[in-house]
């Protein structure tokens, strides 16, 4: 991206200010060199953002932004329904409450490692992944329902998962103000089999080693030790998100006209929060969340039974749950008054601060854990959210590398079966049913994560807490 | 960039950062439709590895030609995801912004499609459908995979 016609704000924070049609400025976060690194897509993306009706603020990117579908990856922007605020299908995108949930072994990496071949072959068996793979759940119309409503409250009720998990999610495990009759028979279809799926793409679950601790007060108070291990699972709302997704895209981007929107970019299809479909979409929308949140409850559980089996003493704990894809209702201050606001963040991470209300008392004094996958052989992080991210971009953060090549370039330049070896002799053991997948999602498609972390924590979005190396990887 | 067989009727992918772009091309609107389900399933696996015994009917009508590319995209998007099948051979037939057609393929096979990636979805990124000056029609998008 050139840089030029950028105000710097800081060394991480750059503004653009309205023009055109722009009703606020666009603010964009990162260093100068990822910055640079951006895609001229970026700027033009969140500039067309800052022009839809009802935006309050600013629209943001995250200094993991790459181009995205009319929001670009790594954009947040808020919106006021008593100003004509919009809700947009293309501000969450196809993949519904996509997210990462961190889970705590407290077991030492020597203990792991002594038996990580045996680990990543039962993981691999046990979680399904891939093109075509499906779960053991099928869920009839009624059960689909309660599903919906019920998110990962559901998924305990039917015995996957503690008790005290659900304070360790976003929402407390339930999205509340879901609308199941909102989503439609196509998209329960598409769901029957895939509870409890991976996917595929950037989705993985991963065995890691905690390799450095940033702050070691909050590292303790969460359970982060030095050399330990934790298993990440990075998934979210499967073919019911998706089918959401396709669905209101087309029905927003028809409808904008007769709720008088001019849309820069038809993939920014939105609708006013006070319309019917607005609020048929926010009400289906809340459901897809509850499905990738009993989705990530089921892996879980399938995680756990592994570990029950070959790690007995392992305490799977779970740390916390994210979601980086979503739209939500959340009360902010802007402009010195407190706001009802409908947060869009499309590749970025909620990061409620020190004292939050929403959070759970394990977490009031730290703030909320933000976890930031890598991508296969390269670090992910556990930050903390910040007191300052509220004024800076409504408590956002990044939320994970963003792919700096395309699929395209990657499959040209690496081998899958090579890139396999490669990792192994680095200690990192991938298992996937795809290899033509593996090279698509090379470590090397990634920016660098620790560069888009370090500008998040400079910027005061986030601050470090710990990082994070594969072991094992199941890759979808 | 991956290309199907060259002639009037033909398939490629086209860069997008974070996904990929599906191009059909051919002497028609229907023949263009059919290059580009060949680049869709082109995003998953090789589509000559892909035997198309199983056909499945989809039809579908939209306002203009490019909201009717995205439904015949998502229409079989939507049918490999819930039959878990995969499409090596099509055929189009368009009048009037309906669209009937016949995807002929298989159940997906790991070991013999090695399928790299599911497709969410197809996108209004870069949709476009027309005519090039040399004639021929180009149907394409992004999609999200």
């Amino acid at each position: 991206m050139d840089l030029k016609g950028l105000e710097p704000l800081s060394g991480t924070a750059w503004r653009i200010p309205p023009r055109g049609a722009m009703r606020v400025p666009a603010i964009l976060y990162g260093d100068s060199a990822l910055l640079r690194e951006m895609d001229d897509k970026v700027r033009e993306q969140i500039c067309n953002v800052a022009t839809l009706p009802g935006i309050v603020g600013a629209a943001w990117t995250m200094p993991d932004a790459h181009w995205g579908y009319g929001f670009p990856i790594g954009g947040v922007a808020a919106f006021a329904p008593e100003e004509g605020g919009v809700i947009s299908a293309g501000g969450v995108g196809f993949d519904i409450s996509c997210g990462v949930r961190t889970l705590l072994t407290g077991l030492p990496r020597q203990r792991v490692e002594a038996i990580r071949e045996r680990l990543a072959e039962a993981l691999f068996r046990a979680i399904p992944a891939g093109v075509g793979s499906t779960g053991l759940i099928r869920l009839d119309e009624d059960e689909m329902t309660a599903m919906l409503a019920g998110g990962a409250r559901w998924a305990l009720e039917q015995g996957y998962g503690r008790p005290e998990d659900l304070e360790r999610i976003e929402e407390h495990g339930c999205m509340s103000g879901a609308d199941p009759e909102q989503v439609s028979p196509r998209a329960r279809h598409r769901q029957r089999d895939e509870m409890g799926t991976l996917g595929s793409g950037n989705h993985y679950l991963e065995v890691q080693a905690v390799a450095g601790i940033h702050d070691p007060g909050t590292a303790t108070a969460w359970g982060l030790r030095e050399g330990d291990v934790v298993v990440s699972i990075h998934c979210g709302s499967r073919g019911l998100g998706h089918q959401i997704g396709t669905e209101f895209l087309r029905e927003m981007a028809l409808a904008a006209r007769q709720h008088g929107i001019e849309l820069p970019d038809r993939e920014l299809a939105c609708a006013p929060l006070e319309s019917d479909i607005g609020r048929a979409y926010l009400g289906a929308m809340r459901a897809g969340i509850n499905c990738a949140l009993a989705n990530r409850q089921i892996l879980t559980h399938l995680t756990r039974e592994v570990f029950g089996r070959l790690l007995p003493e392992a305490s799977m704990e779970l740390l916390y749950d994210v979601s980086h894809n979503t739209c939500k209702e959340e009360t902010h201050e802007v402009g010195g008054r407190r706001r009802r606001l409908f947060v869009h963040r499309k590749g970025a991470t909620r990061a409620f601060g020190p004292g939050h209300p929403e959070l759970p008392a394990a977490f009031r004094g730290s703030g909320q854990p933000v976890l930031i996958g890598g991508s296969m052989g390269t670090a992910s992080w556990v930050l903390a959210g910040t007191r300052e991210g509220e004024g800076l971009a409504l408590s956002s953060a990044c939320h994970g590398a963003g792919r700096a090549m395309s699929r395209h370039q990657a499959r040209k330049r690496w081998q899958g079966r090579r890139l396999v070896d490669e990792l192994a002799g680095r200690g990192v053991l991938v298992r996937s049913p795809s290899m033509r997948g593996v090279a698509e999602e090379a470590p090397g498609a990634y920016k660098d994560v620790d560069a888009v972390v370090e500008a998040t924590h400079r910027a005061g979005l986030a601050r470090k807490v710990a990082r994070l190396e594969p072991m094992i990887c199941i890759k979808g | 960039m991956s290309r199907g067989k060259q002639g009037p009727a033909r398939w490629e992918h086209f860069h997008h950062q974070a996904d990929i772009g599906v191009r059909g091309i051919g002497p028609d609107l229907g023949t263009a439709f059919e290059q580009a389900a060949l680049a869709l399933t082109a995003v998953i696996t090789d589509p000559s590895r892909v035997r198309p015994v199983e056909p499945v009917t989809i039809s579908c009508a939209a306002p203009d030609p490019e909201y009717l590319l995205l439904d015949w995209l998502n229409a079989l998007i939507y049918e490999m995801a819930t039959r878990h099948l995969l499409f090596g051979r099509f055929e189009v037939h368009i009048d009037d912004h309906a669209l009937r057609a016949t995807a002929w393929g298989e159940p997906v096979d790991v070991g013999r499609h090695r399928p790299a990636v599911e497709v969410k979805g197809a996108t209004f990124t870069e949709l476009k459908v027309a005519r090039s000056p040399a004639g021929e029609w180009v149907a394409q998008c992004v999609v999200d995979v």
